[in-house]
């Protein structure tokens, strides 16, 4: 293909490995995609097979970079994005992991992250890394392997076993391995083990004390965007050179740059990151801080983010629980059978409440429901759900920043769903765009892997390949926006202190 | 009130025994069911295996109901099922020409535009989902008319109303137009619906159906050559996506519940 140049994006997600090829204009050339199984060895367990992992995904670099009919001397540079914290440890020396990789959704450390948090509770560390103690965070994961695995302990005093999260254990991998491979982590995954100091961007070492982990075993923390070392292998020679956490590298796939930008990603749940600027921005309102993105010696730039539990989730609930929809993209057709709720509200806390509320109390509710509803309304309610849902976020976003936000960018499966975008711009009283290129996720990666090695010079280059692809404008009668999210809250307040023994909490549950 | 015809109540008759109770019958047994000469029924079945309405089985003889009549009540293609399948390739197809995307279905006598990428330019663009667009003078609804299953006259109740300098007004003309767009694959407009505007569409078909069509749309200057020919790259640009679209709709990926 002549002279032209390529950047080779993998997303490590959850369910698959993809790897997307990009041209100089953040195009898309090729897709692979394949998937690794979900290992679930007892209820509230989920584990991966990182030797899988790393399969697949040298499958699907392959297979992209050939189905592109290109070479590998073609490819500029590659880039990572991955799901967040899940948490891998291997031998030093041989590249065998010394467990399963836990996963973020694994909720093993419950007891674990309770004790940690006591006598102070959860929000202990919150400080320091910008987190609450949860589940979630691959610090806890960490240490329940070095307890729990046999003789893991002592051989992480020795220095011979290796942690780190799936960018670690991808980059360790591709620059070598046992031979010679770099064991660094970025700072948006070190971000989200709670055991980085936010400011500082070094690991904490009174943490690491508090939670008695061997510093040895950690990886250097790096930038997002720098050369990390070559590929061996099949992509001998190849820069690995930019790794952001998933929804870190959707932020910068939107190219949200400046201060106030903020991105919302809609999918099984929904993601949003706000860009604070240079500075991290303690939440009082249930938000993490975290690290948005760090470009080579640049400074970091910071980020909050609110993340919304069952959103697309909630549509799928519809399909196949209720059985109103046989697919997700019919309860469109349906809500836009009517021209409101009809009066009714439903809150999905199917798990609890989460950003702003944190109350592990609540369940869900229809709240609202006459004779007159219809499973047309409920389909409405439930495209409205996922919209008051981000008000609420986008409104302890406003409250702790004093930001005022006038768009959102919003990319994710769910933005296929015109009506569903209506109706958010009409519940955020914000422009709602959605970017022609709705693969930002791989699109984050592949711009960091491209500015480290001068494939594009500044993020300047980057503004000029995002286009919007479509944009809402809110229409409502503002009265009829503020009745709706008056008569919401009071649905919310009907979710509360339903499960009994429990209360206002702890982030963890 | 008009007058029944006894034979379509008896195909109806002859269905509904085949889709209850044992779902395959021979010729015999129906026309015992129904009390009527074995001929009788025997012509009627021929009637529809003909249209697929009903199959016969090699082995035994029997009829049961065939893949069309059950492919009938959901063989149409919501356009926000179009969408969901449709907006990654419609993305790439904006990317790659740097027009807009439209996607449109058949919509009463019109082409409803069902999904729409600006233009890549950040330019000031407003979203016309929803809009229907007309048949006879645009790519996309041309498209539609050439590969639908009715005839031109029953869905040409309107005279040809002529809205630019190009419009195609007489309905022979139309007629031989079609012919090419049925042999070509694709639909030209230039100067028919706007003047100053051109646009390219293809077919997006599920397995058996020509369910919509895709195109980009933008200024002539862009689209066409000096001699107002369309651009050869951006016609394959078209004709790739509608390809990519069409092959997910007939494989349907666990991408796409
Ligand atoms: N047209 C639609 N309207 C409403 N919801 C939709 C529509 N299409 C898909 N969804 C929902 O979006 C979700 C899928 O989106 P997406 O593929 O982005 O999610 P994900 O699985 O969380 O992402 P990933 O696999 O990339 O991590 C599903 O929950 C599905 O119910």
């Amino acid at each position: 293909m002549g002279n032209e140049r390529f950047i080779a994006a993998i997303d490590q997600g959850t369910t698959s490995s993809r790897c997307i090829v990009f041209d100089a204009r953040g195009g898309i050339v090729s897709v692979a995609q394949k998937e690794h199984k979900q290992i679930f060895p007892q209820p509230g367990w989920v584990e991966h097979d990182a030797v899988e992992i790393w399969k697949n995904v040298q499958e699907v670099v392959q297979a992209a970079i050939s189905d592109a009919k290109l070479g590998v001397a073609d490819i500029a540079s590659i880039g990572i994005t991955n799901q967040r914290e899940t948490t891998v440890v291997w031998d030093k020396l041989t590249g065998e992991p010394v467990f399963n990789a836990i996963v973020w959704q694994d909720t093993r450390t419950a007891d674990l992250v309770r004790e940690l948090g006591s006598p102070v509770g959860p929000e202990r560390f919150r400080e320091r890394t910008g987190l609450p103690l949860a589940t979630y965070f691959s610090g806890p994961k960490l240490l329940w392997l070095l307890e729990n695995v046999e003789g893991l302990r002592d051989r992480a005093d020795r220095g011979e076993v290796l942690f780190g999260t799936m960018d670690t254990w991808l980059i360790w991998n591709l620059t070598g391995g046992a031979d010679g491979g770099r064991h660094v982590t970025d700072v948006t995954n070190a971000s989200r083990t709670i055991l980085m100091n936010l400011r500082e961007l070094k690991w904490d070492e009174t943490i690491l004390q508090r939670m008695n982990i061997p510093a040895a075993v950690l990886p250097e923390i790096v930038s997002s965007s720098e050369v990390y070392g070559m590929a061996t292998g099949a992509l001998a020679g190849v820069p690995v050179a930019g790794a952001l956490g998933d929804q870190h590298a959707a932020l910068f796939g939107q190219t949200a740059f400046a201060k106030g930008d903020v991105k919302s990603t809609y999918g099984t749940g929904s993601f949003l990151l706000l860009n604070t600027g240079d500075e991290p921005v303690q939440s009082k309102h249930g938000l993490l801080s975290t690290v948005a993105y760090k470009i080579g010696d640049a400074p970091a730039v910071y980020a909050l983010e609110g993340s919304i539990a069952v959103t697309g989730a909630l549509v799928q609930w519809l399909r196949d629980r209720l059985g109103i929809i046989s697919k997700a993209s019919e309860i469109e057709t349906l809500a836009a059978t009517v021209d409101d709720n009809g009066g009714c509200y439903f809150v999905p806390a199917f798990s609890g409440l989460f950003a702003p509320y944190w109350r592990s109390d609540a369940r869900g509710v229809i709240a609202g429901l006459t004779g007159y509803i219809t499973k047309a309304h409920i389909a409405r309610a439930v495209l409205e759900a996922s919209a008051w849902q981000t008000r609420e976020v986008v409104d302890a976003m406003q409250a702790d920043t004093g930001i005022a936000m006038t768009e959102l960018k919003v990319d994710g499966g769910m933005t296929a769903n015109n009506l569903l975008m209506q109706i958010l711009a009409d519940a955020l009283d914000l422009t709602v765009i959605r970017p022609m290129v709705a693969e930002t996720t791989c699109l984050g990666a592949a711009y960091a892997a491209g500015l480290a090695v001068g494939f594009w010079d500044s993020v300047d280059d980057l503004k000029a390949n995002w286009h919007r692809g479509a944009q809402w404008e809110p229409v409502v009668d503002p009265s009829r926006r503020a009745r709706e999210y008056r008569q919401w809250k009071k649905a919310v307040q009907r979710t509360l202190n339903w499960v009994e023994g429990e209360g206002a909490d702890d982030p963890s549950r | 009130m008009a007058r029944q015809i006894q034979s379509i109540e008896r195909a109806a008759a002859i269905l509904k025994l085949l889709s209850s109770g044992q779902r395959r019958l021979g010729v015999v047994e129906l026309a015992q069911y129904m009390g009527l000469p074995k001929g009788t029924v025997h012509g009627i079945l021929v009637t529809l295996t003909h249209i697929g309405f009903v199959e016969q089985d090699r082995a035994t003889g029997k009829y049961q109901l065939g893949a069309t009549v059950l492919r009938l009540g959901n063989s149409y293609l919501d356009g926000n099922e179009l969408r969901n399948i449709s907006i990654n390739w419609a993305d790439a197809l904006a990317a790659r020409s740097r027009e807009a995307v439209q996607i449109g279905t058949r919509h009463d006598g019109g082409a409803l535009i069902v999904h729409h990428v600006f233009r890549p330019d950040d330019s000031l663009q407003s979203l016309e989902v929803g809009t229907v667009l007309p048949l006879h003078s645009t790519a996309l609804g041309k498209v539609l008319l050439a590969f639908g299953a009715e005839e031109l006259d029953d869905v040409l109740t309107m005279p040809l109303e002529r809205s630019a300098s190009r419009t195609t007004v007489s309905s022979r003309d139309l007629e031989i137009e079609l012919g090419d767009i049925r042999t070509g694959g694709w639909a030209g407009e230039v100067n028919e619906l706007v003047d100053g505007q051109a646009a390219i569409a293809a077919p997006i078909r599920d397995r058996d159906f020509v369910v919509g069509s895709i195109g980009i749309r933008g200024a002539v200057e862009r689209l066409c050559e000096p001699d107002l020919s369309l651009r050869r790259g951006l016609v394959t640009f078209v004709l790739d996506a509608a390809t990519a679209i069409s092959r997910e709709l007939a494989t349907p990926s666990p991408n796409h519940p």
